[in-house]
């Protein structure tokens, strides 16, 4: 995977971080920030930890905002801890009126942090119409709205493109559609095949994003052609969207149930 | 849009026309020899044949359809060009060859075979793929219907277990028919075997993915078939290839009634039921094959006349005359399957959801002037439905020796209970005295039974004879 280094090597020299190699994945010299604050390493068998983590059920208001055609449960075979991961499982079936079931976990009010590094270790499912993402919301999300409050999408991935991952920040003056984003594609791999890492290292003028030991992209201020919001409390989102406006249905061949597997969640200050 | 359908598989017996092989002479191998020495050079044909390459036309294809060409190219210095012939093309119907390394390469350490294709003009390329070689074609994939146009594009074909490619000396092969019966050019470039590691969810069904059964008898080998297998692409698309069935794992779940071998060969032991399932790369697929084996089978009577006294249409006993069919399909109310069997080198025609069926055996036609009779044994494993009918028509199809024209003539016979019976086979003999609308049989084309229940009947030892 050493090699991956020399495709993005001339985004790496404006930023002051130069990745030498490291041949595992725990070795992450693209960050900085090591003193953790928050983990789960979803040990426990059994639901979430309600102690950090709350579910959003139901469709959303026009599917969460985006069309999406899942309905989202706290029912174990959409959401459960096993085998030392948290498993998300989109399910083709008809529920409460909706053609998919799938879920989305927020740690909205019991993990808020402003500022830090946040990964996670994630593999993914695969085949059109997924739409699995890693991602934060400013705190004040339900007295501010969207994107006042910010959006940081550490990881989006679509299953209809297996190889790319996509980093994104959200604000007033530059969402959806206009929002700061840059995918990152592997070479040689996938990420439906085994484990990546994704994660932010955010100060205070700038958010790094990076996938493995690789650093793809930094957002900064002077980037953003609005405010920037990022300096307050966000909350970490987890969740397995089914179709919507970004990916587009589910077609014939994909393949479900489909499931995406995260081996932790990890906060650093 | 195709105009013929190319069976190579057929062609490939018949190969009149073979390039250079680079088979190094028989060497005896040294003692330290080992499966690991075979060249793991993934390099088909980037500019040139890579080292042990040659080529080979497939029997009645056009064999100056390949070149090398130095002017088209998609890098370097050359490609390989392929002339498509017209339709009419005196020279041959299609092209079509193989390029093989005749000491075989490893080819484990890959996943899949890449090369760039372009078109003089946006065509269907029929097949290509890799793993045949004139030979056992054993580990054969196909891509088939490949669109191509007149820009250059990277095709992926998968290797669905390359952990069985040790030694593989097929490296590509192709075969592609005129378009609406206009000839064309296509170019390959950059044929080689690549480890892309972005290939991934590889599926597979057998029997096409139906849950399918066949009733056999001890002795019966029936064959794992329809082997499709699906692997998701590195941009997200499922890709469909035809691959052999050696690619998978195969198991019976009752070995003492049926077991089956690496390629999918099932050998019928005893009297039960036994499902054959498969896994390709641990993963099982979809379709299983249920071998419902009936025990011991009831051979028909061995014929006792003398070749000089028959002319046989169908009998281990005797040499055949050429035949076109013995199963017509004729549309649209034949229902009729064929699924004949062999037991102990027996050949019998076995018709499924039988109903009707048509023998013809027309090019030439039979003069059977000097005959006095038909013969016919047939066998219903079933039961006898009361009124069940089996009636036998002999066809003649006059003197301009085709069928229609207003000469043709026929009789039809009919046979009941109690001459009907189940389990036994039924020897049926007509003479040509008793088919009176039969005006000639000088040209004697067709054999039709009719009468089916859409259940199944044998029939073996079919002859006119004196």
């Amino acid at each position: 995977m050493r090699f991956k280094f020399l495709k993005i090597y001339t985004i790496l020299f404006t930023t002051g971080f130069f990745v030498v190699g490291c041949s595992t994945d725990e070795k992450q010299k693209v960050t900085t920030m090591t003193q953790l604050v928050m983990q789960d390493e979803f040990d426990t068998a059994g639901a979430p930890n309600n102690a950090l983590w709350s579910y959003n059920i139901g469709t959303g208001s026009n599917g969460w905002g985006n069309n999406e055609l899942e309905y989202y449960t706290n029912r174990p075979q959409n959401i459960k801890v096993e085998d030392g991961m948290l498993k998300i499982t989109a399910i083709r079936e008809l529920y409460m009126g909706s053609g998919y079931t799938s879920a989305r976990i927020h740690s909205m009010g019991k993990f808020e942090q402003k500022h830090g590094r946040f990964e996670a270790r994630i593999k993914m499912p695969y085949g059109k119409g997924l739409w699995p993402a890693f991602w934060l919301l400013g705190a004040n999300s339900n007295t501010v709205s969207w994107p006042q409050c910010g959006e940081v999408d550490i990881m989006e991935y679509l299953g209809s493109n297996p190889t790319s991952i996509f980093g994104t920040l959200h604000g007033p003056g530059y969402s959806g559609a206009n929002a700061i984003t840059k995918n990152y594609t592997l070479s040689n791999n996938r990420f439906d095949t085994d484990f990546h890492i994704f994660g932010i290292e955010w100060g205070e003028d700038y958010i790094n994003y990076y996938v493995d030991d690789v650093l793809y992209n930094q957002i900064t201020p002077a980037k953003v052609p609005g405010e920037w919001v990022f300096n307050q409390p966000f909350y970490i989102i987890l969740n397995l969207a089914v179709g919507g406006n970004y990916p587009g249905s589910p077609n014939s061949e994909t393949v479900f149930p489909q499931t995406m597997l995260i081996d932790y969640v990890r906060v650093y200050q | 849009m195709k105009n013929s359908k190319i069976n190579y598989i057929k062609n490939s017996s018949l190969l009149a026309l073979f390039l250079l092989f680079n088979v190094s002479c028989d060497r005896d191998l040294s003692e330290d020899a080992t499966l690991s020495t075979y060249s793991k050079n993934g390099e088909v044909f980037i500019d040139a044949f890579s080292a042990g390459l040659g080529y080979g036309a497939f029997g009645g294809s056009k064999y100056s359809a390949f070149t090398v060409d130095s002017e088209v190219k998609y890098a370097g210095t050359s490609s390989m060009r392929f002339d498509v012939p017209s339709v009419g093309d005196p020279d041959g119907a299609y092209a079509g060859g193989v390029f093989i390394d005749g000491s075989g390469r490893n080819l484990t350490d890959f996943d899949a075979l890449t090369f760039w294709v372009k078109a003089s003009h946006a065509a269907t390329l029929n097949e290509v793929g890799f793993g045949t070689d004139f030979g056992l074609n054993k580990y054969k994939v196909a891509f088939q219907n490949v669109p191509i146009d007149t820009n250059w594009k990277k095709i992926i074909i998968p290797i669905p277990d390359a952990s069985k490619l040790i030694q593989e000396k097929g490296m590509f092969w192709y075969s592609e028919g005129p378009e609406n019966g206009l000839g064309y050019t296509f170019w390959i470039d950059n044929v080689r075997y690549e480890k892309l590691g972005t290939i991934a969810h590889g599926q597979a069904s057998i029997m096409n993915g139906n849950t399918a059964s066949e009733t056999t008898f001890v002795g019966v080998t029936s064959q794992v078939d329809g082997v499709i297998a699906t692997f998701n692409m590195p941009n997200g698309i499922n890709q469909y290839i035809t691959i052999s069935p050696a690619y998978l794992n195969f198991i019976s779940s009752n070995p003492a009634v049926a077991t089956v071998n690496s390629s999918g060969v099932i050998t019928s032991l005893s009297a039960g039921t036994t499902i054959i399932t498969a896994t390709i790369n641990g993963t099982p697929t979809t379709g299983s094959l249920t071998i419902n084996c009936a025990g011991v089978f009831t051979h028909s009577p061995v014929p006792t006349l003398n070749q000089a006294n028959v002319i046989s249409i169908f009998s281990n006993a005797y040499t055949n005359v050429p035949v076109n069919y013995y199963n017509g399909y004729w549309a649209p109310w034949q229902t009729t399957l064929s699924n004949d069997f062999s037991v102990q080198g027996d050949n019998v025609l076995n018709y499924t959801v039988f109903n009707f069926v048509g023998i013809e055996f027309s090019s030439p036609t039979i003069n059977a002037t000097s005959m006095t009779h038909f013969h016919l044994d047939a066998f219903i494993p079933g039961t006898i439905a009361p009124g069940r009918q089996l009636r036998v028509i002999v066809v003649d199809f006059g003197a301009d020796g085709v069928y229609g024209g207003g000469d043709d003539t026929r009789h039809s016979t009919t046979f009941t209970a109690p001459f009907l019976v189940s389990q036994n086979w039924m020897s049926i003999e007509i003479p040509f005295s008793a088919m009176p609308n039969l005006i000639s049989r000088s040209h004697l084309a067709q054999i039709i039974l009719e009468g089916g229940d859409n259940s199944v009947i044998y029939a073996d030892n079919i002859y006119f004879h004196n």
